[in-house]
């Protein structure tokens, strides 16, 4: 059997204890929006929000680092969500019409989310279910009564049935049809018709006993549940949408489908009311849309509130989604740029009779983000969300980690956030329910989003909240189509209806050219390149004040006078002439465009050496921005690659084209799926098997050709081989030997000139020869034999085999020690050459050993090439005297040619490099320059390390031909011991195509364990997966949603809280009601279980 | 036509050689040293001379005791047939021009009776055209069956040898499903198979694969449970060195194996039977180790070299210093300490095991298959 070098792990049993004690999966928090929410709850006792969504996920938040999330096995809408006040129930409705009831509950001092039990309602008794719609029974309205034993629910039919809360149990006979509500409906109203679905149901603010009920056809009553009659009824004509009590209890209004409100009386005296006391259509008298929900807030401070969702003037507003605020005179139209899911208003729970709610805010959930407006400052100012980040307000393009941020920067972001919006309340955030009790973070984490917009956000990853600090927008630069308005307050004051844009989800980019592809920043000088699709390359400084100054441009032409290309993409952005106002933030100093203008896809910094490298498809460069001159650009292009001259957008048009084609064949499909549908009509048996037979008959069906695979090695002109995938800084060994400063004689003077150096020089260089024996016969005996000195062989030579300098002659390889080369000088010669070279050396200043590292910059590509340059940087205070040069070092190629995703060198000790001013600052080690150095270079199938300077293949990984995957992203990675406090590894965790993380030794490459993380089929996932240094992770789960995990057992980044539930009913006997129906475990992907030891045993399993 | 017989001087085993030049219908012959051939170079040279065509660019070939017409172009094979002459050295000189590259090969002098009249008369091949394969001195091995002592007899197992990018891999797979024999029966399982093999490919000159043969491994991994992109990605990782392991569709020309007690024992029989590969094969397969890729690597300015694999500090330094006496011999340099001949000795031994016809042959069989 053939012996292929699978490196399979033997057993060794402490290894085993340490790979447990360092690595765990887990997926700990999703951070953002919830995608496609659908429900919102709130409950004023407990100021504890909840968020249904499409998939049936439930969220539930309140304090900053309070949060719950549960998910229901049947993935269907959450349609409607209900809090029981105070109790920590909520009652769930899908849009399959079942009910759910999640409990919040104590385990090990935290708090849980989990579903209990759930229930749907029978079909209506007494009705032929053949002639009986399903959905007569479906659920319209739920009330959860304030005495939280029974809900409410109004349905399509009409009727409304009585459930026991919490235990779900139906109470047939207090069901509410409509028969008997039409009883005691005037014959003159009632005119035969039904009165429709049940709109709303709402209990009266002081009486418990009464609800309030309104019908689709418009007819509202009070209903009193004790004696069960008819305690008043409100005769609406008008089509309703939904209604809402005056606190007091003597008044109600209700909404209606035509774009008004009435609001009426409710006299005790009187039975029937046949008209409101006051009816108005807002913004009328255009035929409006209809007023979808209303609320009706009394306020001590003057009129009350009254609040409601759509009602806008169908034919040039309809479009809108509003939410509208009317005080008295005063009226705010909020202009959401997403539909409207649901609002609530918060206030004070107890409010004694007569009193007023005085709401403190309005919280409106729309499609794309939660909007809380501040209801007691004037203006009504939006009161900054501290979690639930609209992180998609413009879609994510890219996104970059930086962990353990300085305490100063982090200050110095959040101040120039903070300016930036000053329009924001001050007011605390108003659902700050339960306690959060995750320790307080113990470092700082950084997440930068970049946008299509040209915008970089940055958010406070370090806890469970991902806060927004600030946003860095690019756009103001360029010259763009339409100017980009920031500033909210543009509605004039003549405008009708008084628009107020509220919300910053604004999914439309002016300039897809804007977009950011890559960023870095250096966190200890503030120091940060922003690179987008245009090929724009931003270096930017932190600044604190304002400033106004023209942003100098740089052009670097990556192709390099390539002949027979022309760039048929995009054009670059131009840059705005003149000075351009900056406000306090990260402002840019200089912009370097790429030519072509291609989008950016790797860009690195090293703010030591003033140094920013970029690459596009096309070639790399190098731009000290210090000096603001370009030190070097390459082109990596191969001839015969035209893809690479085509840009994305005219690659845009061909995915259209694809699309469109598509679209045919599913119209197509959908064509013949009717006539099939024809055929099942029961009218047509005889068609339908007159069809079957026809199919089978007829020719079969076109095959279409299967799915193949070509079966081909990468080849140099690959389309796209040119595209830089990553560039990397490290001070490291590159050259061999050549190094600047005083090293013995490297420089060869020419050797014919009479020069004093030369006689010196020679023995020296005949030594070297002899030890390397790599040169040609020319060389071993170059002077007085007649032979011409080939100085170039020499220096190579001397410069491959400098550490032979440190040689005593006895480690001189025995073969060259005991017998001298035929041709070449005698032994005593070599020793006489070395006696020379002694005391040659000694007059020579001492040269530590570590002197042959330098600066060094590396760029990997598409091709699997790897172009190795060493840089001569000046020190710092010649910054400005001298230029940086770089020159090719080494080149490179991977015979398996597979891209390059990351390079990275190790030292001494198979450490990391630290980044930049990371030891000056002393936080961390300095490296070990002594050892030497290895690079480690990751491609899309396999690892490698190198041993430098002289590049020999030390270890590897194959991973694609052993597993069938390819590295998407990696990252070198620090774990720490769960057990040991000071034992830590620093590991490779790579992701793969398939969404699987592997963790591998560095830079042994053993792999350690691996863990399935992301769908395989969830390609923006796992192309948006970042990497901490500390073993986390993040990665979207939808356009708005980031997923956090852990791959560390002790970096553990989840919501640890609690709440305190006072339930009012004795709940022994619902905790037996558990044990007898135990739940089963929750079957999805994204809760996660909070005792850290559950996430062992199937991380273990996945073990090798 | 040619009447080379045996020359009266020629004495067998003696320090001399016979050597006998064919070009087109002039003959020539002349003795040579055994022991001191000298270098083909020379030798070429010492052709030219004789013939009186110093300025032709020519072919040469002898027949080997076997009766094979091979070529002699390098020191190697010239110093080989010098070797093998008994004594008698046939030497067959072509034009290059009109050269029949065909000729050449396993059994050529015996078995093809007319293909030394289509070398001594190059006009006379007009029956059937001949297939101009590459230089000799490119022979290399393109495909082998390997591993027939181990895996059933309804497996194959191929290994594809791909150098450089002028010969396309030419092969795609697809997804499908296969019948399988479980416990509980019979049962479609999901598959991968060959879908198609381009004109011209590797895959198809080879003859061993062929559209509809499931693939089973993947340089010995299994691919049941992986995903057609997955199995891509694997087969392209590997592509330089591809080993798939298939069930053939074709089940007729299986390898039939005549001891089947020795199959699991892993030792390959002593049969006459083509398939007794394995003893040959497993010479590829010891330098397969890490052959397959090497990285290369440009020092600044430099020629493009093989990155070398690290050497352990535990080695002594001498191994350090083989290895770079080798590199040395790569640049062209001809080392003039006798250890550096030493070294290179065996170097060029090495090579001369590839090259060597005997056993060669089969290897040789698999390229004619075309």
């Amino acid at each position: 059997m053939m012996k292929f070098r699978f490196r399979r792990q033997g057993t060794d049993p402490h290894r085993d204890r340490l790979r447990h004690d360092l690595f765990a999966f887990s997926k700990t928090v999703e951070h953002g929006f919830p995608n496609q929410p659908s429900s919102l709850a709130f409950d004023p006792k407990l100021r504890i929000m909840a968020i249904g969504t499409k998939s049936g996920a439930v969220k539930v938040y309140g304090a900053p680092g309070v949060e719950f999330t549960g998910l229901h096995k049947e993935t269907a809408t959450v349609t409607q969500l209900h809090f029981l006040p105070g109790q920590g129930w909520l009652l769930s409705l899908l849009d399959d019409n079942t009910l759910h009831l999640w409990e919040i509950y104590q385990k090990e001092g935290c708090s849980h989310l989990e579903e209990t039990r759930s229930f749907g309602l029978p079909g209506r008794p007494g009705f032929d279910s053949a002639n009986c719609s399903p959905s007569i029974t479906r659920v319209t309205v739920i009330l959860l009564k304030s005495t939280c034993d029974v809900a409410c629910l109004g349905t399509e039919g009409g009727g409304v049935y009585f459930l026991t809360l919490p235990g779900l149990a139906l109470l047939e006979e207090k069901t509410l049809f409509q028969d008997e509500i039409l009883q005691s409906v005037p014959d003159d109203y009632r005119c035969g018709k039904a009165l429709g679905p049940v709109e709303s149901i709402q209990e009266h603010p002081r009486d418990p006993s009464k609800l309030l009920i309104g019908y689709s056809r418009g007819l509202v009553i009070i209903w009193d549940q004790t004696t069960r009659t008819v305690d008043h009824l409100f005769l609406g004509n008008q089509q309703l949408e939904s209604l809402a009590w005056e606190h007091s209890g003597k008044t109600i209004v209700s909404s209606h489908s035509d774009g008004g409100y009435m609001v009426w009386a409710v006299n005790s005296s009187c039975q029937k009311t046949q008209q409101p006391v006051m009816s108005t259509i807002p913004y009328g008298p255009f035929p409006c849309k209809a007023i979808n929900k209303i609320l009706w807030r009394t306020c001590e401070s003057g009129n009350p509130f009254i609040i409601f969702n759509g009602g806008m003037p169908r034919a040039s507003y309809g479009d809108r989604h509003c939410v509208s605020v009317l005080q008295g005179q005063t009226l705010a139209t909020l202009d959401f740029t997403s539909r409207v899911i649901d609002f609530f208003t918060v206030q004070g729970t107890e409010v004694a009779e007569g009193g007023f709610e005085n709401p403190r805010a309005l919280v409106v959930l729309v499609e794309e983000e939660l909007v809380v407006i501040d209801l007691q400052t004037p203006g009504w100012p939006t009161i900054p969300a501290p979690y639930l980040a609209p992180l998609h307000s413009s879609a994510i393009t890219c996104s970059y980690h930086i962990s353990n941020v300085p305490l100063k920067l982090w200050e110095r972001i959040i101040s120039a956030g903070e300016q930036q919006s000053p329009r924001l309340s001050s007011a605390s955030w108003p659902i700050n329910g339960g306690k959060n009790l995750a320790q307080e973070p113990t470092q700082r984490g950084l997440l930068l989003t970049g946008h299509e917009d040209g915008t970089v956000r940055f958010w406070d990853a370090s806890a469970v909240s991902l806060k927004p600090l600030y946003k860095l927008g690019t756009a103001n630069i360029f010259q763009t189509d339409c100017e980009h308005n920031d500033s909210l307050n543009q509605a004039s004051e003549e405008e009708w209806p008084p628009f107020r844009k509220v919300g910053c989800f604004d999914p439309y980019s002016d300039d897809p050219r804007l977009g950011i592809q890559k960023i870095a920043l250096c966190k200890y000088t503030a120091k940060m390149v922003v690179a987008g699709t245009a090929g724009q390359v931003l270096v930017m400084e932190l600044s604190d004040e304002k400033s106004e100054h023209a942003v100098s441009v740089a052009t670097v032409d990556l192709l390099q006078d390539r002949e027979g290309f022309t760039w048929k993409g995009h054009d670059r952005l131009a840059p705005k002439n003149g000075p351009v106002a900056f406000a306090p933030g990260f402002q840019p100093s200089v912009l370097v465009q790429c030519v072509p203008p291609a989008a950016v896809t790797a860009v690195t910094l090293h703010s030591e050496w003033n140094l920013v490298a970029f690459g596009t498809s096309h070639g790399f460069g190098l731009f000290d921005y210090y000096r603001r001159n370009p030190v070097l650009a390459r082109c990596t292009l191969h001839p015969n690659d035209s893809l690479a001259m085509e840009g994305p957008l005219s690659r845009v048009k061909s995915l259209k084209k694809s699309l469109r084609q598509s679209f045919r064949r599913i119209r197509k499909s959908r064509v013949s799926g009717k006539k099939r549908v024809n055929a099942n009509s029961p009218s047509s048996k005889v068609q339908e098997a007159n069809a079957q037979l026809a199919e089978q008959a007829g020719p079969p069906e076109v095959e279409m050709t299967p799915v193949q695979r070509r079966i081909e090695p990468r080849s140099p002109d690959d389309s796209l081989s040119g595209v830089v995938r990553c560039l990397y800084f490290a001070d490291t060994f590159l050259r061999d030997g050549k190094a600047r400063g005083p090293c013995v004689g490297w420089e060869l003077p020419d050797p014919v000139c009479g020069c004093p150096w030369q006689s010196s020089l020679l023995p020296l260089c005949l030594l070297l020869l002899g030890l390397s024996g790599r040169v040609g016969p020319t060389c071993w005996w170059p002077y007085g034999a007649g032979g011409v000195f080939s100085l170039t062989h020499a220096a190579l030579a001397l410069k491959h085999e400098g550490c032979c300098l440190h040689l005593p002659v006895s480690a001189l390889p025995r073969q060259l020690r005991e017998k001298p080369p035929r041709d070449g000088p005698s032994r005593s010669d070599w020793c006489r050459a070395a006696g020379r070279l002694v005391s040659h050396a000694a007059t020579v200043p001492p040269t530590p050993a570590a002197a042959h590292h330098g600066p060094t910059m590396w760029a990997g590509t598409n091709s699997g090439s790897v172009f190795a340059y060493a840089l001569e940087v000046p020190s710092q205070e010649k910054f400005s005297e001298r230029a940086v040069e770089a020159v090719l070092g080494k080149e490179i190629q991977l015979m398996h040619r597979a891209p390059v995703v990351a390079i990275a060198v190790l030292d001494g000790r198979g450490n990391p490099l630290p980044e930049p001013y990371e030891v000056s600052r002393d936080l961390a080690k300095a490296p070990d320059m002594q050892g030497s150095h290895s690079m480690l270079i990751s491609s899309e199938e396999q690892f490698k390390v190198f041993t430098l300077p002289k590049v020999s293949a030390k270890t590897k990984f194959k991973l694609t031909a052993h597993e069938g995957c390819r590295v998407r992203k990696v990252a070198l990675v620090s774990f720490a011991s769960a057990t040991s406090e000071d034992y830590a590894e620093n590991c490779l965790a790579c992701l793969t195509n398939l969404g699987d993380i592997h963790i591998f030794t560095v830079p042994g490459l053993r792999p350690q364990v691996h863990y399935g993380c992301i769908r395989k089929e969830d390609i923006s996932g796992i192309a948006s997966c970042v990497f901490t240094k500390h073993g986390q992770g993040f990665y979207l789960i939808s356009p708005s949603e980031f997923e956090r995990f852990s791959l560390s057992t002790r970096n553990v980044t989840e919501p640890l809280c609690s709440l305190e539930v006072s339930r009012l009913q004795d709940t022994s006997c619902l905790s037996n009601n558990f044990m007898v129906t135990p739940k089963l475990p929750q079957a999805n992907g994204t809760h996660v279980p909070h005792s850290p030891e559950a996430n062992h045993s199937p991380a273990d399993s996945d073990r090798e | 036509a040619a009447a080379l017989g045996p020359l009266p001087q020629g004495s067998r085993g003696g320090g001399s050689v016979v050597v006998s030049l064919t070009f087109g219908a002039e003959f020539r012959r002349f003795s040579l040293e055994r022991s001191k051939p000298g270098k083909f170079e020379e030798f070429y040279g010492l052709l030219q001379h004789v013939h009186k065509i110093p300025n032709v660019d020519v072919l040469v070939g002898y027949t080997d005791i076997h009766g094979d017409l091979l070529p002699i172009n390098n020191d190697d094979n010239y110093h080989k047939a010098v070797s093998t002459a008994n004594p008698l050295l046939r030497i067959f000189i072509q034009r290059k021009e009109d050269a029949d590259y065909s000729a050449f090969g396993t059994d050529t002098m015996t078995r093809k009776k007319n293909v030394l009249a289509n070398v001594l008369r190059p006009d006379n091949h007009k029956k059937k055209p001949h297939i101009v394969i590459s230089m000799p001195q490119d022979f290399r091995p393109v495909s082998s069956i390997i591993d027939v002592d181990i895996l059933p007899e309804t497996h194959r197992r191929v290994r594809l040898y791909k150098y450089g990018t002028d010969k396309p891999l030419g092969f795609y797979i697809r997804d499908g499903s296969s019948v399988r024999v479980t416990p509980h029966g019979l049962e479609k399982v999901p598959g991968i198979f060959i879908s198609r093999l381009v004109p011209g490919g590797l895959a198809q000159s080879t003859g061993l694969l062929a559209v509809n043969d499931e693939v089973l491994e993947v340089n010995g991994i299994e691919v049941s449970g992986k995903s057609l992109d997955q199995v891509t990605d694997m087969m392209i990782a590997n592509s330089r060195n591809l080993i798939i392991t298939v069930r053939p569709a074709n089940q007729r020309n299986n390898v039939v194996r005549n001891s089947r007690t020795s199959g699991s024992s892993g030792q390959s029989t002593e049969s006459s039977l083509p398939s007794s590969t394995p003893n040959i094969l497993t010479n590829f397969l010891q330098g397969e180790e890490e052959s397959d890729e090497e990285d290369i690597i440009i020092e600044d300015s430099g020629e493009p070299q093989q990155i070398p694999k690290a050497v352990r500090s535990s080695e002594s330094l001498e191994s350090l210093t083989q290895i770079e006496l080798h590199e040395s011999t790569q640049n062209g340099f001809l080392p003039s300490s006798e250890i550096n001949l030493n070294h290179s000795a065996g170097s060029i031994s090495m090579e001369y095991e590839e090259h060597d016809p005997d056993h060669k042959s089969l290897e040789d069989g698999t390229i004619i298959t075309l």
